[in-house]
Parts: structure tokens; C-alpha cells; sequence
């Protein structure tokens, strides 16, 4: 079906669909693209154009055009079922070492891909090489409401007030504040009041207390544990090396105790006097090294990463998060990065066993900083 | 009893009467099928945003299957052995049971997290398209907003998301989530403590982000998509300038049929782009990471990229901590400005934006005609400067990689990020401004003296001319009258006034041979009988 239709249009304002004339669609000699005309026009469209892309029906082009897309549509069908056959006898349980299992996701992917592509792309051309091309234009319809309609609804509104009569009746305006505000908080209540947890609650406070406080141990100090909960000793740690420990507590190396995994440093002699020299002039820090040995939080005082890379070389503790660099030499000052902060220090001690244990918990905040931090 | 006849051609018909009859369906209906779209592929952008998330939604619910939200302490003993014996939650657990032990369970991961960085991706090259054509300006200033909105939700459902697995890479995230929330003045322990029930991390988070993830930002983003895709429809859409194109039209194809029917083609290549992703491309491979435990963390933990911009601005932010000596003292940490601060700055700006323009320009009018970015420069250079800005933090946020990567100093690449991040964006801004003028003076250029043809012409007088070819009609002495620029593309070169016609295209090779090309540069190109020869313009 061809049809081109030029002229009577480019112009704004109503009734694009005006360039066509009103027919009587009752009447038997219309087509039914003129019916189709004629309701594009009842919807202020005109159909500028509409054309085959082909010369005649059944012409060579459309008709190797129309294999093309059947072919497309038969590749999607074999990819899907390829998939579903894959899908049901590709080994696919995962096992260790280089299995045929490994190529299961792979498979599925490109089979699944190679059938929703090929039925895209069908249908794309469908669309873009068979069917006529098209100008149609519409009248967007986007002037405003006219002046009287508008005061109508506005005058409406209105009305919807004045019959209220809220205005009139002070009363009532009191009574629905006074009586209906409550009910609001009521409906908010449950919500916001169950959410609600006092951070500061108790004798030991979340936010400044560690697995390593001996208060809630019947004041027995805490020992530094590794990860499987066997204590530590000074020689455990070579010269220049560190170590991850937690409270030797139940659960002391589980995330419930999130704040508490520290970090065992053994300094070499010569960073240790530095270390020793800056940590005895600080009033919070002071004594709390044991010889050569000092212990930090390993919680980043940032954002609370674990401050994990240790370089030797330059006594720095990296923060592989946000790259906050502090100095192991120097109290944990932060000296490079976003963190504003020094990592606190433990207090060592030995037990009588020669174990290291902590002389009391932190006397800092652990981690993220925090506004009512004193 | 006589059997009554079924007339199978009646049936269709016979249907749509009772319709008709019962839900007075048949005027609204002829109004949809009938309804103009204006075309352009960068209409397109906005529905690659609608197919993944319809993506997401099937996937998603095939996960939940199979997904355990409880932080409850089990001991792994599946096929995977590097993690068997060890201590994780059901979450994880049940994580690597769904990447290992279901059928087709990790192909449905990775297409679940695949379409949800595509879903991202597109929004926001879909929100540079409104910007830099203005479609955002009145009547579609609400739906701008909406856009935002949902780029919000987004992020959240992004990284509720990638929480859930609660492997190591996951807990670090939640985290740091955790440190900005200490973050906020007065409030921040108040708020950490009522998301986490207590301390950090507890036991209760996974099941809140799983409910979040999966029933109230899902539901919040269907609700806004609804919304947004019906005032689309109610405005109509948008529409470059062009012959017949008014303000007061919408030039384009009915919806019916084949409008209709190249989204559904465009659908299901986007629905195949994100299946060859899954398949072929591994994402978050979780079981490398372990389970999360507060002490361990590797290098490169890098979020998703579209969180990765906030953790960059995190990192370059200086460490500037304010001390407030009021009794035992207040603080107020250097992570509050990037991370709250800044993300807040990074969605109200833009929601402003359309206003602030306005009120500039003081334009009240109603805009369905689209803006090419040249035609304004300095809303094309307020576009460059924040993508500038976008750009140097989401780099940044990468930061450490691309030292290790490229032999970088660290501490080069922070301090490279934190002067670029201040000096770049307004050099983008001067740069494009700069470039939308000189483009906007070629147009105007070409208007006036016709296409450079590049064929130089020696005068009697002995001086070199080049021929320009007239886009319009010429006066007495040759020279083309001055053309209106309409505000769509000139045609600068020959090639697009006709002087070698494109071939016509078939679908795997061209029906029609191209015509071919002059042998010598000073043969002007002929095909067919109709177009003349380029001769002296006198």
C-alpha cells in the first residue's frame, strides 16, 4: 500500500489530522487504510507518508528480505533450544581443577544471547525493512485548559472549602491540630520507637568498649589471641613482623566482636626507642608498650576498614580502603590520606605464663570518628 | 438440539463488541494504537534503563529462591573446597550454594548483577541526553526530578544488593555504609545503631537490607517508573528540530505497529547483551573473597561503579577534622563532607538545575523542541563540568589500582585527584563553551557561503578562491543568500547535499552498487544525468 500524501501540513496549532478530509466510514468502497486515515484523523494525525520500502508486492528484494528474517527467527529458536539441551546435560556441578563444568555459564550465555539477539534483531528488521515507512504527525494538544475551565475547577476547589467551612469554624481547626497530630506521631511511633537503640546504653557503652575490657571477665586481664584462640607470646612475633590478634574471649575472633581485632607489631630496636621515646611524651599512650613490642587497633579510624598492609621498611600502616597512612613510630599518627585520626594503642602486658595480655581496654574510641567522641 | 455454528473469522470481533459493551474500550484504544512517537536513537537511552531493570526483576526473583538472608553462623561443607570447614553466615552460605549447587545459579547471578550495572549506566547516559538537549526545561521539569530520584534509588538498590552476599568484599562496604553514618553530626551514632540494631555489624542487617532490596526500593522504583513513563505519555515525547517539526507537533511513526515493534526487537537485544555478559564475563565472584570478617581485607576492594565516585571523593578528601572544645568536646569527622555532604550536594544540584535556568534566562515558555548542545554553550559546559567532576572522583575511587597498575606513587595519584578535582571542571567548562561557539560559527558559516567543496579555483587576477557550494538559492553575481539556521544539522561536506549518494542498503550486502568514486579529486563526483558539474560560479 502506497501512499504519499505532501503538502497541507507544517503548520502548528489544532488539527494536524485536518489535511485529510472527514470520510463516512460506512461507506463499502473505503479501503481499510482509509479507515485507519480516518480515525488517524479523529486523533488529529496526519498520515504524511506511508510507503513500501518495495516496488510492487512480491518484489525480488522483499521477498529475499522476508527469507532473511525467517532465517533470523529460526537461528533464535535453535540457539533456544541448544540452550535448554546445554542447560540439561552440560555437566555443570562445580568441581575442583579445570572441568567441563567450567564452561557450563559460558555456554548458557552465549546460547541464551545468540537466540535473544537473533530474535531482536528479527524482529528489528521486521519492523524496520518490511513495514511501510512512515511520517505521521500529531497535534501535541498542549495548550492549557481555556480561562473558563480554569476558573470553573478553581471556583470548585474552592467551594470544596467554603462548604467545609474550616475557615469559619476556629473550633474545629484547634480540635483537628490539637486531636489529629498525636495519631501522626502514633503511626510513626512503632516504626522510628523500634528502630531506636541507645548507642550509650549500659556500663559499657558500645562505642567505647572492646573485647579486650576485663571489666565484663570478672576483671581477669584479657589475653591476645590468634585467630583459632591460642595465646601469644613475645617470640612468637619475629623482629620487624606483625601479627592480627583478638581477645582471647569466646567469640573473640567472630564479627561480634568487630571492633577488636589489633595488631601485634614487633618493632626493630632502633624504631622501637623512637616509638617508645614518642609514646612515653603522650599523656594517653604512655607506658603502654611492652619492650619492643606495641599494639594497635587494626580498625581504620576513618571509615573502619581494617588497616591491614604493614610496611616494614617505613614503619606505615595502609589503609587499603581509602589509602589513610598511618606511623607506626609515631603513635599511629596519620600522616598521609583522609584519616584525621591516630589509631589507638593497646596496653601489653605479660601474664605470669609469659603470655601477652592487655593491661585494659583501649582508652581511645576504636574506629570510625564519630560526633560525641570526647 | 441444534448445534450452533462457530464462525472462527467472527471470533476477533465478536470479542472486541463485548469489550466495547462492558469497558467502553474502543475511542481510548484507537487513540493509543494511534499515537505518534518522534524517532531518534538517543530516545533509546532511556528504555535500555526500563529493559534491564525488567531484566532485574526477573532475575531478582529467581535468586530469592534460593537466597538465605540470615547472618546465623554455619560451617560451609559444599563442593567449593577451598572454603570447606569455615565459618560463614547462612547469607554467604547460601550464596555459594546458589553460584555452585543450582542449576544455571551463577548464570542467574551474573546476569542479575550485570543487568543492574547496565540499568545504572544507562540512566545516566540517558540523564546526559535530557541535559545537554534541554528536554529537562518546562513542561518536563517534574520528570527531570523523578530521574534523579531514581538514579537515588538506584544506587541504594545497587548496594543493598551487593551487601547481601555478605562476603568480604560486601562487609567492607557495609562498613565503611556504617562509618558515614557515625559520620553525621548529633545524629550519627543514634542513626548507625537503629540500622544495625546495636552495635556494628550485629545480626539483624541482612535480613534489613534484603527486605529493603527486595520489596520497599524495588517497589519505590516500579512506583517512580510508572510515573515517569506516564508523563512521557500525557506530555508526549520530546523532538529534534526538522522539516514540519513545531512545538506544537510530534512528528514521527504511530505506535502501531512498528513503533511498538522495534522496542520489542530493542528489548530482547538488550535482554541479549546481558545474557552474553553473564555468560561470558564474570562479575563478584564471591566465593574468592571468603566470608567477611572485620580484621581481613584485600587491596583493590573497589565498590560497583557506580558507588565508586563517592569512595573516591572519600579518598581525596583532605583529612580536616573539626573540633567543637564545648564540655568534653564534639567532632566532626573529615568523611561527613564527601560521603554526606557531597552525595547530597551531587543529587540536589542537578534537581535544582532546571529552575535555576529558568529563572536565568527568565524563560516561562513550554519547550518540546530539543536544543543541540552547541546552541547552549554554557548549559553544555555546567554538563562537561560535572561530568568532569564525575569522572575524576570515579577514577579516583579507582585510584590505587591504577598506581599498582601503572607504577604510580599512591600519594601522586590522591594529590593528582585532589587538583584535578578543583582545576579540571572549570577547564571543561571554558573548553566546551569554547567549542560550542566555534562549532555554532562554522554552522553559521556554512549558512552564509554555501559547503567548502575543496576544490581551489585560480581567478583572472591571479589570486586562489575556494568553490563553495550554495546551500540555497543564489543571487545575481553567484553568491548564495544567507540561510536561517534552524537549529538542526548543516550539511558541511559534499557528500550530504547529494554529491555521492549513499547507497541504498540491503540487508547483509547492498542491493544497489554505490556509485563510483571520481578517479581523480578535481573529477567532481557525478551519478546519474541531474546533477551538473561544479563550474566557475560566473
Amino acid at each position: 500500500m502506497t501512499v504519499t500524501h505532501e503538502g497541507s501540513h507544517g503548520h502548528g496549532g489544532h488539527g494536524s489530522g485536518s489535511g485529510t478530509k472527514p470520510v463516512d466510514v460506512n461507506d463499502p468502497k473505503l479501503s481499510r487504510f482509509d479507515i485507519v486515515r480516518e480515525g488517524a484523523r479523529r486523533d488529529d494525525i496526519e498520515i504524511v507518508t506511508y510507503e513500501s520500502q518495495f516496488e510492487g508486492r512480491n518484489s525480488k528484494a522483499e521477498k529475499r528480505v522476508v527469507r532473511n528474517i525467517s532465517l533470523l527467527f529460526i537461528i533464535s529458536g535453535l540457539a533456544a533450544l541448544a540452550f535448554v539441551v546445554f542447560f540439561i546435560v552440560w555437566p555443570w556441578k562445580f568441581e575442583l581443577g579445570h572441568t567441563l563444568s567450567d564452561y557450563y555459564t559460558p555456554i548458557l550465555g552465549i546460547t541464551l544471547g545468540i537466540s535473544l539477539f537473533a530474535l531482536g534483531f528479527a524482529i528489528l528488521a521486521w519492523a524496520k525493512k518490511l513495514l511501510p515507512h512512515e511520517v505521521s504527525i500529531q497535534d501535541r494538544h498542549n495548550q492549557p485548559s481555556s480561562d473558563e475551565d480554569r476558573l470553573i475547577t478553581g471556583q470548585t476547589m474552592a467551594y470544596l472549602v467554603d462548604e467545609l467551612g474550616v475557615q469559619r469554624r476556629p473550633l474545629l481547626k484547634g480540635a483537628i491540630a490539637l486531636g489529629m497530630a498525636p495519631l501522626g506521631l502514633a503511626a510513626a511511633a512503632p516504626l522510628i520507637g523500634g528502630l531506636i537503640e541507645n548507642p550509650h546504653k549500659g556500663d559499657e557503652p558500645m562505642m567505647y568498649h572492646t573485647g579486650f575490657d576485663p571489666v565484663p571477665q570478672d576483671g581477669k586481664l584479657v589475653h591476645l589471641t590468634r585467630e583459632d584462640g591460642s595465646p601469644v607470646r613475645p617470640e612468637d612475633v619475629s623482629v620487624g613482623g606483625q601479627i592480627t590478634v583478638f581477645p582471647g574471649i569466646p567469640g573473640g575472633a567472630s564479627n561480634k566482636y568487630a571492633d577488636s581485632p589489633t595488631l601485634l607489631v614487633h618493632l626493630r630496636e632502633q624504631d622501637a626507642a623512637e616509638a617508645r621515646a614518642a609514646s612515653e611524651t603522650d599523656k594517653v599512650n604512655k607506658g603502654f608498650m611492652h619492650g619492643n613490642y606495641v599494639a594497635y587497633s587494626k580498625i581504620c579510624t576513618h571509615a573502619g576498614c581494617p588497616a591491614s598492609l604493614y610496611e616494614q621498611q617505613t614503619n606505615r600502616l595502609l589503609c587499603p580502603c581509602h589509602q589513610s597512612q598511618f606511623l607506626i613510630t609515631d603513635n599511629a599518627r596519620p600522616i598521609f590520606g583522609p584519616a584525621s585520626r591516630r589509631l589507638p594503642m593497646l596496653p601489653l602486658e605479660l601474664d605470669d605464663e609469659g603470655y601477652f595480655v592487655a593491661a585494659s581496654d583501649y582508652r581511645e574510641a576504636i574506629g570510625p570518628d564519630f560526633w560525641e567522641r570526647p | 438440539m441444534k448445534r450452533r455454528k462457530l464462525d472462527l473469522a467472527q471470533v476477533p470481533a465478536n470479542i472486541g463488541k463485548g469489550a466495547d459493551d462492558r469497558y467502553q474500550v474502543a475511542t481510548p484504544l484507537r487513540a493509543l494504537l494511534n499515537k505518534v512517537f518522534p524517532d531518534h536513537w538517543s530516545f533509546l537511552l532511556g528504555e535500555i534503563a526500563l529493559f534491564s531493570f525488567i531484566v532485574l526483576l526477573l532475575s531478582g526473583v529467581f535468586l530469592t529462591l534460593f537466597f538465605d538472608p540470615s547472618m546465623r553462623e554455619v560451617t560451609y561443607d559444599g563442593p567449593y573446597t577451598a572454603l570447606r570447614g569455615v565459618e560463614m553466615s547462612a547469607a554467604y552460605e547460601s550464596s555459594l550454594r546458589l553460584s555452585f549447587e543450582v542449576r544455571g545459579g551463577l548464570f542467574m547471578r551474573q546476569m542479575h548483577h550485570w543487568a543492574a550495572l547496565l540499568f545504572m549506566a544507562s540512566i545516566v547516559v540517558h540523564m546526559a541526553r535530557v541535559f545537554f538537549t534541554g528536554a529537562f526545561r518546562k513542561p518536563r521539569e517534574a520528570n527531570w526530578t523523578i530521574g534523579i530520584i531514581l538514579f537515588l534509588l538506584g544506587f541504594f538498590a545497587g548496594f543493598t544488593g551487593y551487601s547481601l552476599p555478605d562476603d568480604g568484599l560486601s562487609g567492607t562496604g557495609l562498613r565503611i555504609a556504617s562509618a558515614i553514618m557515625l559520620s553525621i553530626p548529633v545524629v550519627g551514632t543514634w542513626l548507625s545503631a537503629a540500622v544495625f540494631g546495636g552495635e556494628y555489624p550485629g545480626e539483624l542487617i541482612i535480613g534489613r537490607f534484603y527486605i529493603a532490596h527486595v520489596l520497599l526500593i524495588p517497589g519505590g522504583l516500579l512506583a517512580l517508573i510508572s510515573v515517569h513513563l506516564g508523563l512521557v505519555f500525557k506530555q508526549k515525547h520530546t523532538q529534534w528540530p526538522g522539516p514540519m517539526r513545531t512545538n506544537d507537533n510530534v512528528v514521527g511513526e504511530r505506535m502501531f505497529p512498528r513503533y511498538a515493534l522495534k522496542q520489542g526487537g530493542f528489548f530482547m537485544a538488550v535482554f541479549g547483551t546481558v545474557a552474553l555478559l553473564a555468560g561470558l564475563f564474570q562479575i563478584n565472584p564471591i566465593w574468592l573473597f571468603g566470608p567477611y570478617l572485620a580484621s581481613a581485607v584485600s587491596s583493590a576492594s573497589q565498590p560497583d561503579w557506580y558507588v565508586m565516585f563517592m569512595d573516591g571523593l572519600v579518598r581525596l578528601m583532605p583529612a580536616w577534622q573539626i573540633d567543637f572544645p564545648i564540655g568534653d568536646g564534639y567532632v566532626l569527622p573529615p568523611l561527613f563532607w564527601p560521603a554526606v555532604v557531597g552525595l547530597g550536594a551531587l543529587f540536589t544540584l542537578p534537581m535544582l538545575y532546571p529552575t535555576i535556568e529558568a529563572r536565568r534566562l527568565k524563560d516561562t515558555k513550554s519547550h518540546h523542541i530539543l536544543q543541540r548542545p552547541r546552541d547552549a554553550p554554557e548549559r553544555t559546559g555546567v554538563g562537561a563540568m560535572a561530568f568532569t567532576f564525575f569522572m575524576i572522583a570515579t577514577i579516583s575511587g579507582a585510584n590505587d589500582v591504577i598506581a599498582d597498575k601503572f607504577h604510580i606513587s599512591l600519594n601522586a595519584m590522591t594529590w593528582a585527584g585532589r587538583i584535578g578535582l578543583v582545576i579540571l571542571p572549570p577547564l571543561a567548562y571554558v573548553i566546551s563553551v569554547r567549542i560550542c561557539l566555534g562549532l555554532q560559527q562554522h554552522d553559521r558559516e556554512v549558512l552564509a557561503h554555501g559547503v567548502e567543496t575543496g576544490i581551489i579555483r585560480r581567478l583572472p587576477d591571479g589570486r586562489f578562491e575556494e568553490v563553495h557550494q550554495p546551500l540555497g538559492p543564489v543571487d545575481e553575481h553567484g553568491h548564495p543568500l544567507p540561510l536561517d539556521y534552524a537549529g538542526w544539522v548543516v550539511p558541511k561536506k559534499m557528500n550530504r547535499v547529494g554529491a555521492l549518494g549513499p547507497a541504498i542498503k540491503g540487508f547483509f550486502f547492498p542491493i544497489e552498487k554505490p556509485a563510483e568514486a571520481p578517479v581523480s579529486p578535481a573529477v567532481p563526483p557525478v551519478s546519474g544525468s541531474t546533477r551538473e558539474e561544479i563550474i566557475s560560479g560566473r
